[in-house]
């Protein structure tokens, strides 16, 4: 009997009317864990009941406790007849199940019915009393944290990141039950809404066990998908890293953790902290009782594994080449691990090593019907198979890991297409291994990274290479080679050099595929695929010269199938990194030279190509430096770097230093206009408008060249669903109106949050999909961000402040804690806002300004107020607290479509409806925002003729509690002079 | 290609505000329909002649050059109109009582954008409310919409939001006890300003003072709502006991049998004279038109009084503003006297009957007399 979940129903209020007679309701509630229910009196007469129940107690098992949801539900008391469900509402008691998260569970929640939507609200306190468990053989996996932010969170520091965990649970859909035939829609509904409940905690505790078994005591980046593979089933799969990691509780957190016992205490004893020699503590599991709860008494015997103890001992490898010893050690400490993949998408200093590019596979399946939902072994061998090749490809950039690793399906009726895409990477192994690293070692790695360029050094041996590429000295250091271009899935490193603003960059497609079944269906799929995603990677190279940039971040390309057709999506961030030489430009070549129109038609189309490559420089601030030839040819390092000098020959020794710069450089990209078609991806190149002027957009976490965010946020999702006429679908015709569609859509949102400018919209995040014949969905879920403009001109000049503050604060940083694991005086945060601050500090005239402008949104600011963002932070705040994930599954029907406002008007209402049951359990749970959040998906199906529409949406975040940096004002103009410090700015920013 | 769905949601509700002006006075969100706006038509055909068909709300936008400004297509500005009509639409249920709007989940508003809202809903239009104070907030009234819309140019679906405010503050407030402004204020968080006036439109739908009358023309709502306030104030039962039901909706029947007592002073023939010496003997010199004065002081206090002694009855408090204009604002009107004539006489009127020893009910006369000289001196202009 592990656990005791108490819950206590408080009060309700704007309750609908479920009595005519009387207009008033006599509401009572039924609450449900597993297979006990209790029920609160009946409250006659009232719309706004005051139940003030006793505590309703559940002694269950904690492996219940991840798996179950709470379950409450509002009912109309009937004499005569059955009592009316008036709504539901789910609790994931999740948070409560370790410690450093919430405590109680406390507020209003929207009382949600899938037919009526949300009616009136709840006020319920939950709370969890853990007992401890010495069973060695438990099934559950309380205490280890999940985050859905893609990097190491705020307030935490990763001592090891042990790596890839996956899991699926599989089951049959309730709605393609034959019940499904006899009970009604909501019934239907609940159960969908109930087992996806189910099967998400259940997902969540195994991979929690297999986080144990790796001895890590979190999961970063976890992201849970669901399939919805119709009669054969339903799939809820889940990705993540995982961590071992350490709270950064107060600037004590510096000192090397095994010196302080303190700080372990504070930790959940059934996690290792493995740093350095403290492998004793899994003997003498701590018993602490910090405050009234006993979450934090449990502990867990750890088997001995297959992932542990690598690399134990490793003080002699000092000698030898150093890049040689990287590789073996990263090697030996990836080739242990099945999938050497990180679903992270920021990482600690000095983590990353090299990228060697995007790897992505894709495999087409039938789906047939899950007969062992015990044995998801088909779905499992399926992803295996991608994973592999995942691998594989990694493996032939010269890489030993992927990163910024994600999967996807796209699934219409019996075809499923599984994708997966990553980047893969050189690691620094000395976050993947039992802390063997030790400090001079890691010194010497720290020198031999040049800032800002080191990881768009190639990993791959030139020689040798995978494909065709044109390879330059880089231009920042001039020691290695770096490629012409640049892609990744990744968001762009925190020190990386870039010249002028980043863009968003899409790549659009449709291809038009006949209508057939099974095999010969899945075949013609299989056929398109290459020739899609050849389209995209050349769309997404033209693109990218076109605005003069040479390197993509964050690219996500989704490809979705329907019934007729296949539609590709690409997504990326553009930036111009200064390691990388200038992309040449594109040149159009004709292939009828004797017609004069034509040429002139010819010529037209260049200089209009030429004029917007050069308005777009201007546009993004592009002005690289001006470098002679000579230079680059003859690598004479900057005095600063002539120390390194000796190393880096040595190490590229092997590697073949001639190289034909002359083609590298200045050759123009050439497109070939042979026949119309040719014409058509031309116009489209130029069709792209840019966004007006105070707008910019990315899909990543930062917007290199903007560094002075002010408070103001606004998070939004915006769908749009187009009909194509079903008369001549061309490829042709789809592209545009697949174009339009997205064209518009931006355009729409710069106009509606024309009222922020100066903004950037970050993270934007589309997603399209093809519900039904001629039908095309796309949903964006972005955050639009306000900065200060006129701080915005001096970037260039924070930037270099800020670089050389960060060298001398590396310095410093080693040589005060040369033990320290973790040299974590840089952030780990991809963008710390605070860092904005504290630069601006440094000139009183900043100073002024950003306190000015920061006041008023901060004095608005009232109780109650939810932050919602797709980012993992939160500008001109900081994040105290993590409390847990949110991780939501919704459906909503209506058979009123008309009386609804019609499909958007359905539509519209309910995503609102979800936005405020997210809201409302962070709120709960006492946080005041969800970082992280992403929408993952939203699946739309109407009916008109019947008046009927469903729509599905699941949503995931992180929830917590940020701290304006105002407020922490207080704290930071206590030491003002130490700000001036910039050892000091990089510890007051990471503790 | 057609758009079938179109949606924009914000976590923090966009609320623009000349799109919910637009949508309060009732201009249509939808594409194709027939318009009943004054200068809407013309521009729906101007639009059209360039471009897709579009809505009224989103050619009133056009032609507030919005596209120019933001370099916008009409197709973004419908989209966006939708988005915002749609929004309100969910809102107006909440704004049908404000403190739900303020407790609600679904819509995340900050709480100046969310007086914005409450207070521009419950805004009316003078014009509007001119035509239907006094008058019974009864579906009959509400069938008369059709012709108030016409006369006035507003919207027919602005009338009724206006005409359904009215209705829903006054069935709220009708059996409340304590002040009928605190109540409003209170349970639809209005601003001073606004819960006044509503207060006075309420007191006078009780009441159904007659304000439509040719005569009473001239008069405005500031006017009306000035007089309601000192009436109120001062001859409801909530002027004699704060506790009372209904205390500022209904006249106290006790002070209108009182005021029968008036007629004293002027059926009595010598009190009459003695209150014209009196007032004559002060003003000597120092009205403009005191010979006119000196003349019509009889007819005056006649009918002063005369309204007064009259009010026990129904039908003559709702003719009590007709009364007044034809008994005392017309005959001063006619003898072109200055405003600062009517207020000493109306001072010095009132202050007199102090003087006038055979008369009892003093109390009386000032609990009647103070109100209506304010609400004369406010009724006395063109």
């Amino acid at each position: 009997m592990p656990g005791k979940l108490k819950v206590k129903i408080v009060a309700g209020r704007h309750l609908p009317v479920m009595d005519r007679a009387s207009d008033l309701t006599d509401a009572f509630v039924e609450v449900k864990f597993g297979n006990t229910t209790f029920k609160t009196d009946v409250y006659l007469k009232s719309l706004n009941p005051q139940w003030n129940s006793e505590w309703f107690k559940f002694e269950v098992d904690d492996e219940d406790l991840q798996d179950e949801p709470l379950q409450i539900t509002v009912l109309d008391h009937d004499t005569y007849s059955a009592n009316d469900a008036i709504g539901k509402v789910y609790i994931d008691i999740d948070p409560l199940l370790y410690s450093e998260a919430a405590t109680v569970i406390s507020g209003w929640f929207p009382i949600y019915d899938t037919i009526h939507g949300i009616r009136g609200e709840i006020n319920v306190v939950v709370k969890v009393d853990l007992f401890n468990d010495l069973n060695r053989f438990r099934q559950s996996s309380c205490g280890v944290k999940f985050f859905c932010t893609t990097s190491i969170p705020k307030c935490y520091r990763a001592v090891i990141i042990h790596g890839f965990v996956e899991e699926l649970v599989v089951n049959e859909d309730p709605e393609y039950q034959w019940i499904d035939r006899i009970r009604t829609p909501r019934a239907s509904n609940e159960a969908r809404q109930r087992l996806i409940s189910l099967m998400s905690g259940e997902l969540q505790r195994k991979i929690g066990l297999k986080v144990l078994e790796m001895r890590g005591n979190a999961v970063v980046g976890y992201l849970q998908c669901f399939d919805l593979e119709g009669e054969s089933g339903l799939v809820v799969r889940a990705i993540g890293t995982a961590c071992t990691l350490d709270k950064l509780s107060s600037p004590a957190a510096f000192l090397p953790a095994c010196n302080s016992p303190s700080k372990e205490m504070k930790e959940s004893p059934l996690v290792h902290p493995p740093s350095h020699g403290c492998r004793s503590t899994h003997n003498s599991p701590i018993h602490t009782a910090t405050g009234s709860r006993l979450t934090q008494n449990f502990s867990v015997s750890v088997p001995t594994l297959i992932y542990t103890g690598m690399g134990s001992g490793s003080a002699g490898k000092e000698g030898g080449p150093f890049k040689a010893l990287l590789r073996q050690q990263t090697q030996s400490a990836l080739e242990q691990r099945e999938f050497p993949f990180f679903t992270l998408t920021a990482f600690p200093p000095g983590f990353l090593v090299h990228v060697g590019g995007v790897v992505s596979a894709r495999s087409v399946k039938l789906l047939d019907r899950i007969h062992n939902p015990d044995e998801p072994e088909t779905r499992d061998a399926w992803w295996a198979e991608i994973r592999q090749e995942i691998k594989s490809h990694a493996k032939a950039l010269g890489c030993h890991a992927v990163v910024g690793y994600s999967e996807s399906t796209s699934i219409c009726e019996e075809v499923c297409i599984l994708s997966a895409s990553g980047t893969a990477a050189v690691l620094n192994p000395r976050f993947l291994q039992d802390g063997t690293v030790e400090g001079c070692l890691e010194q010497r790695l720290e020198e031999n990274l040049p800032a800002g360029c080191g990881f768009c050094h190639i990993p791959y041996d030139e020689l040798n290479m995978p494909f065709p590429a044109h390879l330059t000295y880089c231009y920042n250091c001039r020691k290695q080679k770096v490629p012409d271009v640049l892609f990744t899935t990744i968001d762009l490193p925190m020190d990386a050099a870039v010249i002028g603003k980043g863009c968003l960059i899409q790549a659009r497609l449709c291809r038009l595929k006949k209508k057939a079944q099974a095999e010969a269906n899945a075949t013609a799929i299989s056929n398109l695929l290459p020739f899609m995603e050849y389209e995209v990677h050349t769309q997404l190279m033209n693109k990218l010269k076109l605005k003069g940039m040479n390197a993509l971040f964050g690219l996500r390309i989704q490809i979705s199938v329907g019934e007729n057709m296949l539609m590709g999506l690409a997504s990326a961030t553009g930036v111009y990194l200064a390691a990388l030489p200038t992309p040449g430009g594109i040149q159009i070549a004709g292939k009828t030279p004797n017609d004069g129109s034509y040429e002139q038609h010819i010529s037209h189309m260049q200089k209009k190509i030429n004029d917007t490559i050069a308005k777009n420089k201007e546009l993004y601030e592009i002005n690289p430096p001006e470098i002679s030839e000579e230079i680059i040819g003859s690598p004479i390092p900057e005095p600063r770097q002539r120390s390194r000098l000796l190393r880096s020959q040595s190490e590229s020794s092997d590697e073949v230093t001639e190289l034909d710069l002359s083609h590298g450089k200045k050759d123009a990209f050439v497109l070939e206009i042979d026949d119309t078609d040719a014409m058509e991806d031309v116009h489209s190149l130029l069709t792209d408008v840019p966004p007006p002027s105070g707008f910019y957009s990315c899909n990543t976490e930062i917007m290199p060249g903007i560094n002075n965010w002010t408070s103001e946020i606004q998070m939004f999702t915006s769908v749009r669903v187009i009909r194509l006429s079903s008369l001549n679908l061309t490829n042709q015709a789809l592209n545009k109106n697949f174009n339009d569609l997205c064209e518009n859509l931006l355009k729409s949102l710069y106009f509606k949050l024309r009222s922020m400018i100066p903004c950037c919209l970050c993270h934007v995040n589309f997603t399209v999909s093809l519900p039904e014949d001629e039908l095309i969905q796309v949903t964006v879920t972005a955050v639009a961000i306000t900065f200060d403009k006129n701080q915005a001109l001096q970037t260039t000049k924070t930037h270099a402040e800020k670089s050389l503050q960060r060298a001398s604060t590396d310095n410093e940083e080693l040589l005060q804690f040369p033990l320290e694991l973790c040299s974590d005086a840089l952030p780990s945060h991809p963008f710390p806002p605070a860092k904005a601050v504290t630069v601006e500090k440094a000139s009183p005239v900043g100073e002024g300004n950003f306190r000015n402008r920061s006041s008023p949104p901060c004095a608005n600011s009232t109780v109650g107020v939810v932050k919602m963002t797709p980012l993992s932070f939160i500008p001109g705040a900081k994040i105290t607290k993590y409390l847990g994930i949110i991780n939501m599954f919704f459906i909503r029907e209506t058979t009123s479509l008309r009386e609804e406002g019609g499909v958007s008007g359905f539509l519209h209402a309910f995503i609102a409806e979800v936005f405020a049951m997210v809201r409302a359990h962070v709120a709960a749970l006492g946080g005041n925002a969800v970082v992280s959040y992403i929408m993952k998906q939203c699946v739309f199906m109407e009916n008109p003729n019947k008046n009927q529409a469903q729509c599905l949406i699941n949503v995931s975040g992180d929830a917590v509690v940020f701290v304006r940096e105002s407020e922490l004002e207080v704290v930071s103009t206590q030491q003002p002079a130490a700000n001036c410090q910039p050892s000091c700015t990089g510890g007051e920013v990471t503790t | 290609m057609t758009s079938e769905l179109d949606i924009f949601v914000g976590n923090t509700t966009l609320i623009d505000e000349d799109v919910y002006r637009l949508w309060l006075d009732g201009y249509s969100g939808l594409w194709g329909t027939v318009c009943g706006c004054r200068f809407g038509g013309a521009v729906v055909l101007d639009g059209r002649a360039g471009r897709a068909r579009m809505s009224d709300a989103v050619a009133l936008r056009v032609r507030s050059g919005i596209l120019e400004q933001t370099g916008a297509t009409a197709a973004v500005l419908q989209s966006d109109t939708m988005d915002h009509y749609r929004t309100f639409q969910m809102l107006e249920r909440l704004l049908h009582a404000p403190p739900k709007l303020l407790h609600q989940l679904i819509f995340q508003i900050p709480p100046s954008r969310q007086a914005l809202l409450i207070e521009r809903y419950y805004a009316f239009d003078e014009a509007f409310v001119r035509e239907v104070l006094g008058k019974k907030l009864s579906k009959g009234t509400k069938k008369d919409l059709d012709d108030i819309s016409t006369k006035t140019g507003i919207t027919l679906k602005s009338c009724r939001r206006q005409f359904d405010n009215f209705k829903r503050v006054f069935k709220v407030v009708e059996e409340m006890r304590g002040s009928l402004v605190d109540n409003i204020q209170q349970h639809f968080l209005l601003s001073d300003r606004l819960a006044r006036d509503y207060a006075a439109i309420v007191f006078f739908a009780n009441n159904r003072f007659e304000t439509g009358k040719k005569k009473l023309q001239y008069l405005s709502f500031g006017d009306f709502a000035f007089c309601a306030e000192l009436m109120i104030q001062n001859w409801t039962l909530g002027a004699v006991d704060p506790q009372a039901d209904d205390m500022d909706m209904d006249l106290d029947k006790e002070f209108l049998q009182d005021l029968k007592e008036l007629k004293v002073l002027v059926a009595d023939k010598d009190l009459l004279d003695l209150h014209k010496s009196l007032v004559c003997t002060a003003l000597r010199g120092k009205l403009g038109v005191f010979s006119e004065m000196e003349a019509n002081f009889k007819n005056l206090s006649r009918g002063l009084v005369n309204v007064a002694a009259k009010l026990t009855h129904n039908k003559d408090v709702r003719d009590l503003f007709v009364d007044l204009v034809e008994k005392f604002v017309e005959p001063c009107r006619s003898d072109h006297w200055p405003l600062n004539d009517v207020r000493l006489f109306l001072n010095q009127y009132s202050a007199s009957v102090h003087s006038l020893d055979g008369f009892r009910h003093q109390a009386l006369w000032d609990r009647y007399m103070g109100t209506l000289r304010g609400c004369l001196l406010r009724l006395c202009h063109d």
